[in-house]
């Protein structure tokens, strides 16, 4: 984003536009794929976004489907599974936001302690590994640790305690997504909270020792501000990412659980839009959730830049 | 961008003379000044550090052996296996020889493949064309691309748009729709508007035009984050398995690995053609669970064999696309 405001501006040039084309055409060329495929898969869809304000019927297509308005919003808001997802939604992003978000940067505080850089490059290097498993790779490893047949419940059983399925569990769900969560993207997430550590100059440490600061005090009074604006901007994404919980991990768990639970605003389009052809209630839920999106975005960087910090984008 | 840049050249400057112009930590040694850690900070620091090891590597552990076990030692263990006692590569053997694994591992292979190869051409291409300074029209598509990010047709918009394409049940449908990230294509941008302006310069005097100085100077400067990309890009191909199950759910001979991972292991239902759950009759005499252990490690062989390679640059990617937001 910043690159946009922050690029110097061009040499003014006196060539012609015509003669500047001439000289770049093969740069724009080169955009043409890209441009091409964006247009059509991501703003074309935008102009799709039309179909929650009809009563789209896939054999006629958009063009000549019924027009009705507000009408799915209407329903929308009266159906109680809806708010139900909703719920579920700021919850288990309340939940993500208070058990996740400080895991990684109390990790990268105790890896960057750690002195002998191989022993750090490893540990990193295995902390890392389960971000680029696929959710279905991650879920099906937490079932056979945890699942009614898995590692647990076969040591439970063999030891003659009852059966403990915390897969199925819609009471414990919540902490369930947000352990599987903290397990696959914690580490990942340390490398930001560790780039921003290792860009805070030692001298300030040496001269804080020398006048008798403790580590606490150090950590306090160097670390932690010098982090400050790596975490504003982390908790910035964070809340305006708080109507995505995490898509997939919820599709894949939402019949064990059970959709009371296990429901969100992206599951909810999916599964009342798509999978029952009712294109345009789904997508009117996508566009409520967008917006609200948007909003969410937009108040978190107000939010930041009144804490003095830069946020997603500059003031 | 500038901290990347700054980032970028710090590191190079240490490699050079072992000094960065800003003082960091010796690795290895322990400041004078810093007061040495007490025992009990040391024991659980080094117990924290361990945790987060284990988690990881203790599942993976049990899931191998499990997957080189016998009928017998499961039967014994109850279910997983924690220590290798009776090793066999029966249930490898038993896999491969199952069409539908066999077919799933080449669609993955193969979407893998086609598509990191159609995303980078792509994205090289754009990264390129968009990081000249002064060129007509580039900070417009620049912000035509970034407004992607912000703004989404969602999941419905999106699945009208392929389906009336014609994109149901077609391998099209798994590739293209996601085959430009913008956000790697700002990452690579950043790098390519680093290389030095007066190598391309030099070049451009010597008569090369851009798709020469693409291919002959930028690409070969900027190795590490350009393998990084791509890594971010196979990984999410070979991970995909939402776009199967909107676009082909139901033709199980064109599923890739990890639809069939979620169908098989996951939800435990029969293969076709069999009649048990788990991996069918025909395949009684080979553990059920060893199969599905077997499963699950092929979906993460391809990683470990590439990962090896790539941790090391990460940082580049990550941070570059932390700074751009």
């Amino acid at each position: 984003m910043s690159s946009v405001t922050t690029e110097q501006p061009a040499p003014k040039n006196k060539l012609s536009l015509r003669s500047r084309l001439r000289r770049d055409r093969s740069l724009l060329l080169m955009t043409v794929p890209s441009v091409a495929l964006l247009l059509v898969f991501n703003y074309v869809p935008l102009f799709g976004l039309l179909t929650a304000f009809q009563d789209y019927n896939p054999l006629v297509g958009v063009w000549n489907s019924e027009w009705v308005g507000f009408a799915q919003f209407v329903a929308l808001f009266d159906d109680s599974l809806f708010w139900g997802s909703l719920t579920n939604t700021l919850y288990l992003s309340f939940v993500q936001l208070i058990l996740f978000f400080p895991i990684p940067i109390a990790l990268a505080l105790l890896l960057n302690s750690v002195l002998s850089e191989r022993l750090r490059n490893l540990i990193q290097s295995i902390a890392y590994l389960p971000h680029f498993f696929s959710w279905v790779l991650a879920i099906t490893i937490f079932q056979q640790m945890f699942g009614g047949a898995g590692l647990l419940n076969q040591f439970l059983r063999s030891n003659d305690i009852g059966i403990w399925d915390i897969m199925t569990n819609p009471d414990t769900f919540a902490l369930l997504i947000t352990s599987q969560a903290i397990w696959k993207e914690a580490g990942w997430s340390i490398i930001v909270f560790l780039a921003a550590l290792a860009a805070i100059n030692t001298d300030l440490y040496e001269s804080s020792a020398v006048d008798g600061a403790g580590r606490w005090r150090r950590l306090w009074h160097i670390t932690l501000p010098g982090m400050m604006g790596v975490i504003m901007l982390m908790l910035v994404l964070r809340l305006g990412n708080a109507l995505s919980v995490g898509f997939e991990q919820f599709l894949i768990q939402r019949d064990a659980v059970g959709h009371e639970a296990a429901d969100v605003l992206d599951t909810f389009a999916f599964y009342y839009g798509i999978a029952t052809n009712n294109y345009s209630y789904g997508a009117a839920a996508g566009l409520f959730k967008s917006v609200i999106s948007l909003l969410l975005i937009w108040g978190a960087n107000k939010l930041a830049h009144a804490f003095g910090e830069d946020g997603l984008y500059r003031k | 961008m500038t901290e990347t840049l700054t980032i970028e050249r710090t590191k190079d400057k240490r490699d050079a003379t072992g000094r960065s112009p800003v003082r960091r930590r010796k690795r290895g040694k322990r400041p004078v000044w810093e007061e040495p850690p007490s025992a009990a900070g040391q024991t659980a620091k080094g117990l924290t550090l361990g945790l987060v090891v284990a988690v990881v590597l203790v599942p993976l552990w049990i899931i191998v052996v499990t997957s080189l076990s016998t009928q017998a030692a499961v039967n014994r263990a109850g279910g997983l296996v924690l220590w290798p006692t009776d090793v066999t590569f029966e249930a490898y053997r038993v896999m491969l020889s199952d069409p539908t694994v066999r077919n799933a591992l080449l669609v993955s292979l193969g979407i893998t493949v086609v598509g990191t190869a159609l995303s980078m051409v792509v994205s090289v291409l754009c990264a390129y064309g968009l990081s000249r300074s002064g060129s007509v029209a580039h900070r417009f598509i620049l912000v035509l691309l970034i407004l992607t990010m912000f703004l989404s047709g969602g999941l419905i918009p999106t699945f009208l748009v392929v389906t009336e394409l014609g994109g149901y049940g077609q391998y099209w449908s798994l590739i293209l729709p996601g085959a430009v990230s913008v956000f790697n294509i700002l990452v690579l941008r950043a790098f390519y508007s680093s290389t030095s302006a007066d190598l391309i310069e030099a070049a451009r005097i010597d008569g090369a035009g851009d798709w020469r100085i693409l291919w002959r100077i930028v690409l070969p400067t900027s190795r590490a984050v350009t393998a990084v990309v791509a890594l971010f890009y196979g990984v999410g191909y070979w991970n995909s398995f939402f776009n199967v199950m909107l676009y082909m759910p139901t033709d199980s001979e064109k599923w890739p690995l990890q639809y069939v991972l979620l169908t098989y292991v996951n939800r435990g239902n029969g293969l076709p053609g069999s009649v048990n759950s788990g991996f069918g009759s025909q395949f009684a005499q080979t553990a059920p669970l060893s199969l599905q252990m077997a499963v699950v490690v092929l979906t993460i062989v391809p990683l470990l064999l590439v990962y090896p390679f790539m941790q090391k640059h990460f940082r580049v990617g990550v941070l570059t696309g932390a700074v751009k937001g």
